[in-house]
């Protein structure tokens, strides 16, 4: 450790100066403000003690990347100067319903009292991705934050309502971002949903993001309209499905600087405003007052008219890099021609509804694309087949830059994957959902090892890995001697048996998060990996073969992982198999708040 | 919640399916076991959601496709719920035409999420007297009272916190059918009753008496 210098410092040294170490304290805070990856940030915190003390002072961005790792006050301690916090909850195959509600409902309850007891003075911003928030929590930390607190985003939240939403509104007065995005918000009756639109402060707002998309009552248009009106520095603006053409376009109206905009249904409906609505007015609104410079992003098309696609046209041809379709069931002949004119697109979700075809033309135009979702019109494994391993090689062909790809499909080949593999080198996220289970490739009745296998082995660059299909071991045999820099790996319905397992604990090296759901994995492929688990932030596994005396093993000697054992199905007990483990590392211990249907080993 | 009541009920059911007029060949009964795909690693615990199996039903239909998985393909059921009725625009030849006879009838207006009736799913809203919020729950997900009972009890006993202090047979579960009765839940045959009820309450039991002691 660097301290030693201090100690052998002559002892005649004249005192003009302030002593070395101090200055290398504050030199070190000066430099270290400007190092913003969380990654670096984490390398420097562990050179040494003063570097640790330099950098922990100077964070001012903090991510806590599971809520139950750390606690509170343990955090506040040594990053007392965090402005901006980000919590993480639920392991994400909750949002496939894989785990039961209610388990860690009250994990935020401790982190909100922080807040409002200013544990964190320099707070201004909160995000918070797959946590339970009460209207309690809400109603605590709007009443509790001062003035500073600007923005509070919730990203695959529950547990809140419009209650609480208009508890933020009326009280965080300097608030410049509320976001509620994709979040399941608790059923209210229809004459008790809070008008929280209403319920900003009068006058000028310092709002510059509002997104609600996912909120599925009624907003009252009138309320939206004037708070849109008295919004002078909203730059991004996504409504719900109610929201009809007519409004939007009244909205937009006041709003001539957005860069993002969530279009809500995009259709014209009864509303007073849709009232002799046409083609031209849209048009209009797309391509009027500069629109076309500053436009960015959209999303939305909520229950598109697909006539009106071509309206986004212009913005489309000119300015705009993201482009969520993914909520529109656009058919081959409306997507060719509106596609055509995106030659900018950076970021595309899309449904398969568009074909192989769309994707073959998306792909001969979007040259610029990066990031690529093909998400499923009708997600049932047995369901017609509408894009293929022709979209995906077309996509290679066209898309070189490709950085991250999500794409279900009935059946693929290996041959389309590993030509994939070969033209996007810069791949870093290859997610491929082949929807039907244990399929092999389809034309040669082979499994998908070769696929996947060239898929590690390519893209060098490699950091989040999804596997579908018929994998035998010798998939996972590449995954784990090539997959080097693979920090997340989701497995489903694979592999052989334990070896597979040991392939990727004993191969993957900085391997961080592991899914694992429905393979012949037991005990043996688990313990192959006790040498690597603490450095990772957790461990799924549902539907294996594992037992109850070997999670105890892992519990007994890694005592810092909590081992979770979660019983899906409470009405069929199971008294040796292990339903689903959920393992990662934390601070504090075995949480308290546990329901009945967890067991802490 | 009407423990009493319901199991009473659900020997009722039992009784009626005998002179229960159906579609099927002779000793073709709704099975219990789900069956499992071929060549899967270990069964596991997969439970088949059972509204699909519902629509898979052999009536008169050669063997149902493969039972839906929870969870598989891993697309959020808010995504799925979104394209109920579009999915049955698409399919062009039926290979199981019985499950597009309902969902035909439907009309092909896209209706929003929140909606209930849609094809694939029936949501209704269920609220419980002191929660401080409702829930909705999907009746085609159910097989019967049974498991509706065993999914309505793990939703809200966890709102009385000890979990063990609470009685369910304080409670009793009623719904309002479509003339906008309250009815208690378990009279009539679980088919009859998912297609006319509309919302549920789940009322505690000084209220509660009036309607089920007869039953008790």
């Amino acid at each position: 450790m660097s301290e030693e210098d201090e100690d052998q410092a002559p002892p005649k040294r004249p005192r003009a100066t302030p002593p070395p170490d101090q200055v290398l304290d504050n030199v070190l805070e000066t430099v270290l403000q400007f190092l913003a990856a969380p990654r670096d940030r984490s390398a420097a915190s562990l050179v040494c003690r003063s570097w640790h003390r330099a950098e922990s002072a100077t964070r001012v961005s903090l991510a806590v990347r599971n809520i139950l790792a750390a606690s509170p006050a343990r955090a506040a301690r040594r990053f007392p100067n965090a402005h901006h916090i980000l919590l993480k909850g639920r392991p994400r195959f909750a949002d496939f319903n894989l785990l039961p509600p209610g388990w860690a409902g009250s994990a935020f309850r401790p982190w909100a009292a922080a807040f409002a007891s200013a544990a964190f003075p320099a707070l201004r911003s909160l995000s918070l991705k797959r946590i339970t928030v009460t209207d309690d929590d809400l109603d605590l930390l709007a009443r509790s934050l001062p003035p500073s607190f600007r923005e509070l985003s919730f990203l695959l939240c529950d547990g809140f309502s419009s209650r609480g939403l208009a508890s933020i509104a009326s009280h965080c007065r300097g608030l410049r971002v509320l976001d509620v995005v994709d979040c399941e918000m608790n059923e209210e009756e229809d004459d008790e949903v809070s008008d929280w639109v209403a319920a900003f402060p009068r006058g000028h707002t310092n709002l510059e993001s509002l997104c609600f998309d996912c909120f599925t009552p009624q907003v009252p248009f009138a309320a939206l309209e004037a708070l849109v009106a008295r919004s002078p520095r909203l730059r991004r603006l996504g409504v719900n499905q109610h929201v009809t053409l007519g409004q939007l376009r009244r909205l937009m109206a006041l709003t001539p600087h957005l860069t993002h905009l969530g279009t809500g249904a995009f259709r014209p409906g009864d509303a007073a405003e849709d009232q002799g609505l046409d083609l031209a007015q849209i048009l209009n609104a797309f391509s009027s007052a500069g629109r076309a410079n500053t436009l960015a992003s959209l999303s939305g098309f909520r229950d598109l008219a697909p006539e009106y696609l071509l309206t986004i046209a212009t913005v489309a041809a000119a300015n705009l890099t993201t482009l969520d379709l993914s909520y529109a069931p656009v058919t081959p002949d409306q997507f060719l021609p509106f596609i055509a004119q995106c030659r900018n697109l950076e970021t595309l979700w899309v449904l398969d509804s568009v074909r192989d075809e769309g994707l073959e033309a998306m792909a001969s135009f979007c040259k610029k694309l990066q990031v690529l979702r093909v998400l499923p019109l009708d997600a049932h494994e047995d369901a017609d087949e509408l894009v293929s391993e022709v979209g995906l090689a077309a996509i290679s062909e066209g898309c070189r830059g490709l950085r991250s790809i999500l794409y279900f499909c009935q059946r693929m080949t290996n041959a389309a994957v590993i030509t994939m593999s070969h033209n996007c080198p810069e791949l870093k996220v290859f997610r491929l959902c082949i929807m039907g289970r244990l399929q092999p490739d389809h034309i040669t009745g082979e499994p998908m090892d070769e696929g996947f296998g060239a898929i590690v082995r390519n893209c060098s660059k490699l950091t989040r890995l999804s596997t579908s299909g018929r994998l035998t071991d010798r998939a996972f045999e590449y995954i784990g001697k090539y997959g080097k820099s693979v920090r997340t790996l989701s497995v489903a319905f694979a592999g052989d048996g334990d070896l597979a397992l040991q392939h990727l604990l004993q191969g993957c090296s900085k391997l961080e998060k592991l899914e694992i759901r429905d393979c012949p994995f037991g005990d043996a492929g688990l313990l192959s990996g006790m040498h690597h688990f603490y450095n990772m932030r957790f461990v799924w596994m549902s539907g294996c073969n594992l037992t109850l005396q070997g999670c105890k093993e892992v519990a007994r000697r890694l005592p810092r992982m909590v081992v979770e054992l979660v019983n899906s199905q409470p009405e069929s007990e199971r008294t040796d198999g292990v339903d689903i483990l959920y393992m990662y590392r934390s601070l504090e211990g075995p949480r308290e708040d546990v329901p009945p249907f967890v067991k802490i080993l | 919640m009407a423990a009493a009541a319901m199991s009473y009920a659900h020997a009722d059911v039992e009784n009626l399916k005998a002179t229960e007029l159906r579609l099927g060949l002779p000793g073709a009964e709704e099975s219990d076991k789900m069956p499992t795909p071929p060549s899967t690693p270990r069964a596991g615990n997969k439970r088949a959601l059972a509204g699909d199996l519902r629509e898979e039903e052999p009536k008169t239909a050669p063997p149902a496709a493969k039972a839906q998985v929870v969870g598989w393909p891993p697309v959020r059921s808010y995504r799925k719920s979104c394209f109920q009725q579009q999915s049955t625009k698409s399919k062009v030849s039926a290979p199981a035409p019985e499950k597009k006879q309902e969902e035909v009838a439907v009309a092909a207006v896209v209706a929003p999420p929140a909606a209930a009736g849609s094809a694939g799913s029936l949501y209704v809203k269920v609220s419980m007297d002191g929660a401080p919020y409702l829930r909705k729950i999907d009746l085609k997900m159910y097989k019967g009272y049974r498991e509706l009972r065993e999914a309505l009890e793990s939703m809200f006993l966890g709102f009385s916190g000890d979990a063990s202090s609470v009685n369910p047979s304080d409670f009793a579960v009623t719904y309002e059918d479509k003339d906008g009765d309250l009815m208690l839940v378990g009279d009539v045959p679980f088919e009859m009753f998912m297609s006319t009820c509309k919302r549920m309450r789940i009322m505690k039991g000084s209220e509660a008496r009036g309607l089920g002691s007869s039953k008790e």
